[in-house]
């Protein structure tokens, strides 16, 4: 009950607070363009038939990771850095609740903002061209949408824990930038997977980054069997890379808090 | 049985050391130099429930370190902590249940949102029930006089008064035994500071609740506190009844005569030390072991109309105790 109310609580007053938003949530959205680059140059390249993915496949595959970006896309390690820089974690700290939930809450409600701008997007980019409209299957869309959200939390949890390096270093978001370069090269965000050599392929695949990126869209895109990779080895790696962070996080929380010493509050 | 007890409560800090300039920048670079600053150097006291302790010292000498150490944000040195019956650095949600700090200058009122968003989310957190959010909200809101359409527009469109009484309401929706209160009123004009003055003593008369307050404003102070705490680069230097601190450490008081005619300063002469002569009225500043007799005298030798004897002004007094650094 306590619970159930405390999610109520914070869900609906944070939505409201990033309704105060929507313009700069629009902005945002639209700034996230970096896969529709990418889906103009890969459409180009797929053109000569050389590769395996036809210039449709390519349109598909970066609508997709567009709009899985719209939902999992993690700015955390910001606002946890400025909590604690600037001393405002105090408050939250004093209260019987974990303050990871208000920044929980603050990620959930601006989805939910945002979801019309995406949704409107797509629409859009359907009309222009038509061609890409495709319509995944029922499992495939459901396992699309698990890890989409385990992505989500995925991330949202690594960002947390590279966060907690604020309490040691007041530049902990230095830490994203570099985490940023594999991101970008290994969760298939600039390119997708299928055209990395097989052995690199391999390798990456037991990284989290495939699963912060690639194999959602995959899902959404081609089915279960176009990724090469079962469900189980999926939530396998995903459920172990998340463990270790999980561990990491907490300890370097316990040691954080006593490192914090409430910095300008 | 005390609700806050401290025994030997110590707090150093690590503070990196550079010297100006690109030389020393370049020094802090490479070879990076910390000095240890003892924050607080082994105090000790105890709070009782109910009790309002003013918390006294110039900036720099530890009273928020203290507090934050109280509160459990910061883990101290060394010495033993104790605030309703809790380690405060454990952070037991029974704890964090039954305290509250406010910072005059920090706030944990959502700024772009009203403040009854904040106390939504507050209700929730301190698991206050449904049936009673409503009748806290109001019982905080009239006993500090808010009107009720503030609290439903944003933060940031309320004045300076208006948010420290929402951030007020925020931080006592869940009826805290123990407030610790930084600087509640800096800041406020006069009828604001008033208004949370007339505020904090209702709420201990109501609830009970013990009060740790440090203030630069004496006005505070006087005004709520029979006890205070002095504290001077670390260390207590004084623990006691604010009478007691006055009587101590200003051996003098004020003697304002109004005679019947107007004097000259020979007139006055061997009356005690004369800080005004003005036609008919004169300040003398006299011991207060000789305060009696020198009464006596006066009355005896000159005509009198009205005689009035004060203390000296308390920032004064503790102005003067912190110059001097000694302990009372």
């Amino acid at each position: 009950m306590s619970t159930a109310r405390r999610a109520r609580a914070l869900l609906s007053v944070y939505y409201a607070y990033m309704l105060e938003y929507r313009a700069e949530i629009l902005l945002w959205a639209l700034s996230n363009i970096l896969p529709l680059i990418m889906m103009g140059i890969w459409m180009e390249v797929g053109k000569d038939g050389s590769m395996e993915l036809t210039p449709v496949d390519f349109a598909r595959y970066f609508l997709a990771i567009f709009i899985v970006r719209q939902f999992t896309v993690v700015w955390v390690i910001w606002e946890f850095e400025f909590h604690v820089v600037e001393g405002k974690l105090s408050p939250y700290l004093l209260q019987p609740m974990d303050p990871v939930w208000r920044f929980m809450a603050g990620h959930v409600a601006e989805r939910v903002t945002r979801l019309p701008f995406s949704i409107l997007f797509v629409i859009l980019f359907f009309v222009l061209y038509p061609d890409a409209i495709w319509t995944p299957g029922v499992i495939d869309a459901f396992w699309a949408i698990v890890f989409v959200v385990l992505t989500f939390l995925m991330r949202f949890l690594m960002q947390y824990t590279s966060g907690m390096l604020a309490f040691w270093f007041e530049r902990a978001s230095s830490v994203e930038h570099l985490m940023w370069l594999p991101y970008l090269f290994l969760s298939g965000l600039v390119a997708p997977l299928d055209v990395y050599p097989p052995l690199v392929r391999e390798i990456v695949l037991y990284t989290p980054f495939p699963y912060l990126l690639w194999y959602p869209v995959k899902l959404l895109t081609h089915g279960i069997d176009a990724t090469g990779v079962g469900l189980f080895q999926a939530l396998g790696v995903m459920g172990a890379w998340g463990l270790a962070y999980f561990a990491l996080n907490r300890w370097l929380w316990r040691l954080g808090l006593k490192h914090y010493s409430a910095m300008g509050a | 049985m005390p609700i806050v007890a401290v025994e030997n409560l110590k707090k150093n800090y690590n503070v990196a050391d550079k010297q100006p300039g690109l030389t020393g920048t370049l020094r802090h670079f490479f070879n990076r130099k910390y000095r240890t600053v003892e924050a607080v150097k082994g105090i000790s006291f105890e709070i009782e429930p109910g009790e309002v302790v003013g918390f006294l010292g110039p900036n720099g000498a530890g009273k928020t370190t203290a507090l934050k150490v109280l509160t459990g944000l910061v883990h101290q040195t060394d010495g033993k902590v104790e605030v309703v019956g809790h380690t405060p650095f454990k952070r037991h949600a029974n704890f964090l249940r039954e305290i509250t700090l406010v910072m005059g200058q920090k706030q944990q009122l959502i700024w772009d949102l009203p403040a009854m968003d904040s106390l939504r989310i507050n209700a929730a957190v301190y698991d206050v029930p449904d049936n009673e959010y409503e009748s806290r909200v109001d019982e905080l809101r009239e006993m500090l006089g808010m009107e009720k359409e503030k609290l439903t527009q944003p933060v940031r469109k309320l004045s300076l008064g208006e948010r420290m009484k929402a951030e007020l309401m925020a931080a006592l929706l869940h009826h805290p035994k123990v407030l610790f209160l930084d600087e509640p009123t800096l800041g406020l004009d006069v009828n604001a500071q008033a208004a949370v003055r007339q505020f904090l003593r209702e709420y201990n008369e109501k609830h009970k609740a013990a009060i740790l307050l440090t203030s630069h404003y004496m006005a505070d102070i006087t005004a709520l506190c029979k006890r205070v705490m002095l504290i001077h680069e670390g260390e207590l230097m004084f623990d006691g009844k604010l009478d007691h601190l006055v009587e101590q450490s200003a051996p003098y008081r004020e003697l304002k005569v109004e005679f019947a005619d107007p004097v000259t300063e020979e007139t006055l002469n061997g009356y005690g030390e004369i800080e005004e002569v003005e036609g008919q009225i004169a300040r003398l500043i006299v011991r207060r072991d000789e305060m009696t007799a020198m009464i006596n005298r006066i009355l005896d030798e000159q005509d009198v109309l009205d005689l009035t004897v004060s203390d000296p002004p308390i920032e004064q007094i503790i102005g003067q105790l912190f110059k001097e650094g000694v302990a009372v």
